[in-house]
């Protein structure tokens, strides 16, 4: 499998990176000899194998259903680049 | 499988077939959110019920909350499905404003529960099953606010990381009827279980309705998923404006597109989503913060002891034990608290009695005063009371009705009403004897005219003897007694 | 005390507790020798003021016989460690003046323990890259030369880069690393120092801006193999806010190193034998088996068959969690913004600006492998072998008890040299990959140098939850080759 510029630029959008024209240009180049590198994968006979599902083998710890956490929205905030009235603010979104 | 003839839909080109399918939202009861200790009462300031797992900082990780799991298992047997001992937290990634981690925990290929089915109750006494696909638990989202400023939406990350179950049903339902039966009837079996307190003006249930359409006997059409909805009432509109608007494009000649659609309440329409129109590619991948979640057959079946009777039960037991009819049955056992009522209310009397007495007066006259059954005036004891006096013919059924009235209004028990207005029914057969014979003596033309075969005058008599006995004889001793009196 | 800065960890420790120095006038040297030290560009991030406030409360402690396991004992943390009102950026623009409001329990645990913290160590970008030469904030110099003259700068190796260079630059006495491919083992082994990984799950993730979640590990760097388990046993443990935490007791690492692999058995895998491997890392190897040979201990010849599928499992692995690990840095709640006219606008401007080649790489090749179509071609296709290379280990490790390998193909190389070839750069971590897929704890040990007089070491690799074994081999191969060659550059001279 190899990738055209159209590809990348579609990966881009759904990865949220703005890429101009030499950027793509560049990176169609750098993934396809990733992409080309990991394709040696398909020599793997992996029929009957199941995908690893976690290294530990272990199973999902659970927490007691208590509030433990949160009322602090200072805390939340703080770091905000745009805050207003006690929310997040971002450019506005149209529905 | 073909087509009930009476959810049909007629357009320019013969009779359309509406294909439904549901995808509901229900918010599990918990006191913390689904990945962090996080509080998840409903209302509280932006911002003040969220953790740094939930605003996505970085480094922080998800530690799963068992009550919800529990929870999730429990609504999985309530809806007779599969529980799948072995299942999978994926991630469904995409970029969204109230979507803090870039991604959403949810289940993908090994939900936690399984193929089920429910049965929902139709108008007329019917029923009708629907399959239940699967249900998985997943992490909600934030809220996004535009109309607080013109240049800026505001994000509120109190509902980020709140359990909810999705629970997707088959396209089994045929009509916007059905659809709104079956979230009814979800509803109702949510709140049996406690599992969700189905407050769907709180955003606690919420539908997302897959609409097509077809002619009978064809393939499934292409269809729109529209979003959110939050009201049964506005989800049949939606249903009913989207299927119109679907067969009139194709019988235009056109293609449906699929996509998702926004209900306008106010406008009654649909309409194109423009925030989701690009095409989504969700790469779902198993979530390597968490681990396979795996439980045992013994906790599987200890947690299906515990569950309580359930509303398809309830109502089968109504029947055979009450003798009451699938309509009334079904009515009484919606919400578990009703049927409790109703149970405590037929304890001892005749169930039927009851039944029409909690059916037509006191839900009328609730209804009728905006008001539930857990804020009545009238409570079990007392409407015990009222048919007790019907039942030991202290008071007609007619005077009953009044009595009924007053106790509403007044909150009064019953006796103390009847006394109170004197409304004890008359069975002295003296004192019933003795308005006879005054009517009789008043209506000597009429006497004459019934014995001289004019048999219809019987009811007329009837009439004027509760009329003199303000309503307070007993009917069927003033029957007895006329008739008696009248053959001479 | 003359020569604080070359007392080892427990060294300055045990100093500590005789009296025999203080943890401020320790503290004191260190924060001279990040002042001597700035060229290498090892800190991101300075904390003097912090490190002597957090070095009079450790001295009033020793003073009363009291502290933990690391008190008074000035450390560097690598700047992927949220640290609770310091800055902490993964060496990204796109962390611009991100100040948690949180510390990371890996840290917490060592302030618990009694460290002192001298500030935040660079890396690679997220650490991405074997090199520390993606950092936002310029790249990290070796303070190791070539022998040869040419004196050009080398790379630490990374992507725990700074964290190596400032231990073997005597600039923090040891530091905190995170290892996802070889993050600490192979920068140990190119900076001629010691570098822990331990059991996936051994170390709590909590706080550690994550990289790849199935993957990242945190370990330390330093000078000797009991410091190296001294800061180990003050970092692990379980914690209850990590799903994947292990809920496991932590060994006595330090009472591990006996000193004795009388009648262990050593693999040595035949696959790590690569094409193109230099001839002195092979002949180094054979060294290192030797001298556990002479220590009692039975070498054999292993095979871990799936090796060579390592490396290709891990770039589709990493970048793939990364890619969804990474979408949080959105310019919402913290860090870099850059506007735009939209919401998709913004977080387009923003990550373009925020992120740099090689995350943007990761990031998109990620993207890729999970999106539909590739997904079983890719991701799943990685995960079925990953599960074969575990059990490759799972077998080998029924005949025998630890294995040992070469940490990395090669001493470090110039800055800029690897820079245009990323798989040329992947190659870096052959060695070290396949043991992060299967979760299980390795060391580099520092054991000779090479032609151009630069660091090589051995790793050694050990059973899940065996760091013991890991250690005590460690160990024994350190005190066999008693590796004492110093690098060019050493803060309060040799
Ligand atoms: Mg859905
Ligand atoms: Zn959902």
């Amino acid at each position: 499998m190899s990738l055209d510029k159209a590809t990348v630029a579609k990966i881009a959008h759904l990865a949220r990176i703005k890429t101009d024209d030499a950027q793509l240009d560049a990176m169609v180049g750098d993934l396809n000899t990733i992409l080309g590198f990991v394709e040696q994968l398909s020599e793997v006979n992996t029929d009957n194998v199941e995908p690893l599902a976690s290294v530990t083998g272990h199973g999902l710890p659970l927490r007691a259903d208590v509030v433990t956490d949160g009322a602090y929205p200072e805390r939340v905030l703080a770091n905000a680049p745009d805050r207003a009235h006690g929310y997040y603010a971002v450019p506005k979104v149209v529905e | 499988m073909t087509a009930e003839k009476s959810n049909l839909v007629t357009g320019n080109t013969g009779d359309w077939e509406i294909v439904l399918g549901l995808e509901v939202h229900a918010q599990v009861t918990s006191n913390s959110k689904l990945f962090s200790g996080a509080a998840t009462t409903f209302g509280s300031e932006p911002n003040s019920q969220v953790s740094l797992v939930d605003s996505a900082m970085p480094g922080m990780l998800p530690v799963i909350n068992e009550e919800c799991v529990r929870q999730a298992v429990r609504t999985g047997l309530g809806l007779n499905a599969a529980i799948n001992r072995f299942s999978v937290f994926d991630r469904k990634n995409y970029f969204y404003a109230d979507l803090p981690q870039g991604y959403q925990i949810s289940q993908f290929k090994q939900p936690i529960v399984g193929e089920g089915v429910i049965t929902v109750d139709l108008p007329g006494g019917r029923s009708k099953s629907i399959g239940i696909e699967r249900l998985h638990l997943e992490q909600d989202a934030g809220k996004s606010i535009h109309d607080q400023s013109p240049t800026k939406s505001y994000i509120d990350l109190n509902r980020s990381g709140v359990a909810l179950m999705e629970i997707v049903s088959r396209p089994d339902m045929r009509s916007a009827e059905e659809a709104a039966a079956y979230v009814k009837k979800l509803r109702s079996i949510l709140r049996y279980l406690g599992t969700c307190d189905g407050n769907m003006q709180e955003g606690s249930m919420r539908a997302d309705v897959n609409v097509s359409v077809r002619k009978p006997g064809d393939e499934l059409g292409t269809r729109c998923e529209i979003k959110n909805m939050n009201s049964i009432r506005f989800m049949q509109q939606a249903i009913e404006y989207e299927a119109r608007r679907q067969i009139e494009i194709i019988e235009d000649g056109g293609t449906i597109d699929q996509e998702t659609r926004l209900f306008d309440a106010n406008k009654g329409e649909t309409r194109s989503m423009r925030s989701k129109e690009e095409a989504h590619d969700y790469r779902y991948f198993p979530d390597p913060d968490l681990l396979p979640l795996i439980f045992s057959e013994e906790f599987v079946e200890a947690e299906k002891a515990k569950l309580p009777e359930l509303p398809d039960a309830k109502k089968a037991r109504f029947i055979a034990d009450f003798g009451l009819s699938p309509y009334d049955a079904a009515i009484l056992v919606e919400e578990q608290e009703t049927a409790a009522f109703y149970e405590k209310v037929a304890d001892g009397r005749d169930p039927k009695l009851a039944a029409n007495w909690m059916i037509t007066e006191l839900f009328g006259n609730l209804n009728k005063a905006g008001k539930d059954l857990s804020d009545s005036p009238v409570d079990e004891a007392k409407l015990g009371g009222l048919i007790d006096l019907i039942t030991d013919n202290t008071i007609s059924g007619r005077i009953a009705k009044d009595v009924f009235a007053e106790m509403f209004e007044s909150g009064k028990d019953a006796p103390t009403i009847v006394e109170e207005k004197g409304l004890r029914q008359v069975t002295d057969t003296g004192a019933i004897e003795e308005l006879i014979d005054s009517v009789m003596a008043s209506q000597a033309e009429k006497v004459a005219e019934y014995r001289s075969g004019k048999d219809k005058l019987f009811g007329f008599f009837v009439g004027q003897v509760m009329k003199q006995s303000q309503g307070k004889a007993n009917p069927a001793m003033v029957n007895e007694l006329l008739k008696k009196k009248l053959a001479g | 005390m003359s020569d604080l800065l070359s007392l080892s960890l427990t060294g300055a420790r045990d100093a500590l507790k005789a009296k025999k120095t203080s943890s401020t006038e320790l503290t004191d040297a260190y924060i001279g020798a990040m002042e001597a030290g700035k060229s290498l560009n090892a800190f991101i991030t300075e904390t003097p003021d912090k490190a002597r406030a957090m070095a009079k409360a450790s001295d009033e402690k020793l003073a009363k016989g009291e502290g933990g396991a690391m008190e008074g004992l000035p450390i560097g943390i690598k700047d992927l460690f949220c640290t609770q009102g310091v800055l902490t950026t993964a060496a990204s623009h796109i962390l611009d003046g991100f100040k948690p409001e949180y510390e990371s329990t890996v840290s917490q645990n060592l302030w618990n323990a009694g460290a002192v913290m001298l500030g935040k160590l660079n890396l690679d970008e997220f650490a991405m890259g074997s090199s520390n030469e993606t950092s936002h904030y310029g790249p990290v110099e070796n303070p190791w030369r070539r022998s040869g003259g040419d004196n050009a700068k080398l790379v630490p190796g990374g992507s725990s880069g700074g964290s190596a260079a400032a231990v073997a630059g005597r600039l923090a006495i040891a530091a905190t690393g995170t290892d996802t491919g070889g993050s600490i083992r192979q920068p140990a082994s190119l900076c001629g120092i010691v570098g822990i990984k331990p059991t996936y799950g051994r170390c709590s993730r909590w706080g550690v801006v994550a990289f790849a979640s199935s993957l990242d590990q945190a370990g330390p760097l330093t000078r000797t193999v009991s410091d190296a388990a001294l800061m180990l046993g003050a970092m692990a443990g379980h914690d209850p806010k990590d799903s994947t935490s292990a809920d496991l007791a932590v060994p006595d690492f330090e009472a591990a190193l006996t000193g004795d692999v009388r009648g262990m058995k050593i693999g040595i895998p035949k696959e790590y034998r690569v094409d193109g491997m230099p001839a002195e890392i092979d002949a180094l190897w054979q060294k290192g088996a030797a001298m556990l040979k002479d220590a009692g201990a039975e070498i054999v010849d292993i095979s871990l068959p799936h090796t060579k599928y390592a490396l290709p499992t891990y770039y589709i692995i990493a970048p793939a969690e990364a890619s969804s690990n990474l979408a949080r840095y959105d310019g919402v709640r913290y860090g870099l913004r850059v506007d735009g006219d939209s919401l998709n606008e913004m977080y387009e401007n923003t990550r373009a600006e925020g992120f740099g080649d090689e995350v943007k790489r990761r990031i998109l090749i990620g993207t890729y492998v999970l999106s539909a179509g590739y997904y079983d071609a890719y991701y799943l296709k990685a995960q079925k072998v990953r599960a074969l290379i575990q059990k490759d280990f799972n077998d080998a490790y029924q005949s025998v008890d630890a294995i040992l390998t070469p940490t990395a193909p090669s001493a470090a190389f110039a800055i800029g040299e690897n820079e245009d070839d990323p798989i040329k750069m992947y190659l870096n971590d052959v060695f070290t990959v396949p043991a992060s897929l299967a979760g299980l704890p390795g060391i580099s040990v520092p054991v000779g140098l090479s032609g151009e007089g630069l660091p090589l070491g051995l790793q050694v690799l050990g059973k899940a939850f065996d760091e013991e074994t890991v250690l005590k081999v460690g160990g024994v191969l350190e005190q066999a080759a008693g590796f004492d060659a110093l690098p060019g550059f050493l803060a309060g001279g040799k």
